[in-house]
């Protein structure tokens, strides 16, 4: 399923990320090398410790590697200055985290305009346009003016969704985005998350739950800061079907 | 960045959270309404002390004849002949430091009303005189200029004077009292002012033009004494100085030469240097004091801004942290806090120099104090509280911009 024809939006180079703990060198990332092609659904697993939050920040550009390369959608990240990379991450990176973070007691709509309002290019109408389509995208066209605090775990990671969706990014980084929400809920999210994959996007959602890899389309396992699997999902289940098999109200 | 965003960021996060916001704005607020009502009263006060002490005549200077030799013995002041109306004119005339000058003669004697009479002293004085010694007319009127020019037989009498002439409270003024035996018309009552610190009733004396009492009591021509008040407190040494260059003029008393020494000054000019000195200690008391009252509320007030700033900022570490994620760079985010700061410390500062302006008119209305509010304190307590409202949201802030983003948004 490997199609050299697609596009490469993300390529890790023999990346490794050491930190200083006291006088140890702690070995986080020891070597990672994959590329992860355009309108993948790929799943990082790994347990804690395997390395996959370091991973999750070198691939958001919240971080940088000590050895190796990585380039996003073309672009050597490896040299690049904080302030270029926040550039970089507003551009081309849409983050979903596992407890939302979205800002208190603002609207969706507010939220999900947030990336755009650091991008000067945008114009204060375009902006709310955006905003409002990416809400739709997700099912919250009704609730464009309800503050986060009046909403539900559930539609409050759609928010969040929204706001990764807004910019129009390369790739989309998930992390642990159902981690918070309870079975019936973490379905429809990642109904959604099939939705948005059909649709062509570059989805890469990290996770400890192994049920989620049958959902994507790729599966990479970390363990020890090494890749010990990379498979194709060759039987994708569907998240739709999943969700219409769970007995109603599971949870009430 | 360009600055519309960053500002309808920071608006947007203000609003967001209206009781944080209020509450940050609230520290400067209330910092800076006390330290305006402490300085207030405390203003107010030292004003309303400065007035009293100068009530006392601070400012007043005495010239009176020298005492003369006479055969070894050192004779009465009074006895001096040389002081004249042409020296009070000279004086009046030239001494640039003195606001009010007064000629001054004097007799005692028996005022008698009907089958009333007390002893008493009758000062010849002119209107400048009520300035100088920091008396008021209570009923009546002074005299007037025609009235010393004609050497009219009026006069205005003191509390203690009326109290034993009219001891039936009737209205003495139209009255004709008698001093020996010459009638005086009273034209008006002084308002009391008790005894003075040395235990003299400064409510027994009448005042009369000068002209009258050297006519037509004394049949003098040279003063008693001549009285003025300086400009201020402050230069009554130089208006000492120069009345005594004026007289020794007039005098012509010579300078000393080579062969010969100076000529004795043949009068004495006195001030009220221990008025004058207590003056000063207590105004430079009350300024220590105000100084550190204004000291200690600014200091208060900074800690509490500073506190509120720092936390409101650490809590928001999170916030920080996503905002970076979503494309935030530390400039911005240093700008955004920045932004923030200085809208709440500023709108926080004209509100809190509103209420601290109403506060001291409260104060002054209801509970009758004294207050002085001056330009200066509003603008330092407002710079003070304003600068530490936007440090302390700024340093904070400086940190949280050069925090890394993923420790930002993992913090708890």
């Amino acid at each position: 399923m490997a199609d050299d024809n697609k596009k490469v939006v993300i390529e890790l180079q023999d990346v490794k990320r050491e930190f200083l703990v006291g006088d140890e060198t702690v070995h986080a990332l020891r070597g990672v090398s994959f590329k992860i092609y355009e309108g993948e659904f790929v799943t990082i697993m790994g347990k804690s410790g395997s390395g996959k939050s370091t991973l999750l920040n070198q691939l958001g550009c919240l971080d940088t590697p000590t050895k190796g390369e990585y380039y996003l959608d073309g672009v050597s990240v490896r040299k690049m200055s904080k302030p270029q990379r926040a550039v970089l991450r507003n551009r081309k990176i849409g983050f979903i985290f596992q407890n939302y973070n979205l800002l208190p007691k603002t609207t969706s709509v507010e939220n999900v305009e947030l990336p755009l309002m650091y991008n000067t290019g945008i114009s204060a109408k375009e902006r709310r346009e955006r905003a409002i389509a990416a809400l739709q995208a997700v099912g919250l066209g009704d609730r464009l003016y309800h503050r986060s605090n009046q909403m539900s775990g559930g539609q409050m990671q759609r928010v969040a969704i929204a706001r990764a969706l807004v910019n129009n990014p390369a790739v989309i980084l998930a992390d642990e985005a159902t981690g918070n929400l309870d079975t019936r809920t973490s379905f429809e999210i990642l109904v959604l998350f099939q939705k948005l994959h059909a649709q062509g996007r570059t989805i890469i959602f990290v996770t400890h739950n192994p049920d989620i890899a049958n959902y994507s389309s790729r599966n990479i396992m970390l363990r020890d800061g090494h890749v010990i699997s990379d498979e194709y999902n060759k039987n994708i289940m569907s998240a739709a079907e999943g969700l219409s098999a769970l007995p109603a109200n599971t949870d009430e | 960045m360009n600055y519309t965003n960053l500002f309808k960021i920071a608006l947007r996060a203000i609003a967001a959270n209206k009781t944080r916001s209020f509450l940050t704005a609230l520290g400067i607020i209330i910092g800076i309404a006390s330290v305006i009502t402490m300085l207030a009263v405390g203003q107010g006060t030292k004003q309303s002390i400065q007035a009293n002490i100068a009530e006392m005549g601070s400012n007043m200077i005495m010239i009176s004849p020298g005492a003369d030799m006479r055969g070894g013995v050192r004779q009465e002041a009074s006895s001096m002949e040389t002081l004249k109306m042409s020296d009070y004119e000279a004086i009046k005339d030239e001494c640039q430091y003195i606001k009010a000058i007064s000629p001054m003669v004097s007799s005692s004697g028996q005022f008698i009303y009907g089958n009333e009479n007390t002893p008493s002293t009758i000062y010849g004085v002119n209107q400048d005189y009520l300035e100088i010694r920091q008396i008021d007319v209570a009923d009546g009127e002074i005299f007037t200029d025609a009235e010393i020019k004609t050497s009219a037989k009026v006069c205005i009498l003191g509390q203690t004077v009326v109290d034993n002439l009219f001891p039936d409270g009737s209205d003495p003024i139209g009255k004709v009292v008698r001093f020996n035996s010459i009638p005086f018309r009273v034209i008006g009552v002084l308002k009391k002012k008790g005894y003075n610190s040395m235990g003299m009733d400064q409510d027994d004396l009448v005042l009369a033009p000068y002209t009258s009492v050297m006519k037509r009591i004394l049949a003098q021509t040279y003063l008693n004494g001549i009285q003025c008040s300086a400009v201020t407190e402050g230069v009554t040494d130089k208006a000492t100085e120069e009345i005594c260059n004026i007289l020794r003029r007039t005098h012509k008393l010579k300078d000393a030469t080579e062969t010969t020494e100076a000529d004795e000054d043949d009068f004495t000019i006195r001030s009220q240097e221990e008025l004058a000195s207590m003056m000063n200690s207590t105004t430079d008391m009350l300024t220590i004091l105000l100084g550190c009252v204004a000291g200690i509320s600014l200091v208060v007030g900074g800690i509490g801004i500073m506190n509120i700033m720092y936390v409101s900022v650490t809590e928001r570490t999170r916030e920080i942290g996503l905002r970076m994620s979503v494309g935030a760079r530390g400039i911005d985010i240093l700008n955004q806090f920045l932004i923030e700061a200085v809208l709440l410390s500023v709108s926080g500062g004209l509100i809190g120099v509103a209420l601290g302006i109403g506060a001291s008119f409260s104060i002054k209305a209801f509970a009758h104090w004294p207050i002085a509010i001056q330009l200066w304190t509003i603008i330092m307590s407002f710079a003070v509280c304003t600068f530490t409202g936007v440090f302390f949201g700024w340093y904070p802030a400086k940190k949280a911009a050069q925090l890394d983003p993923i420790e930002a948004l993992r913090y708890e």
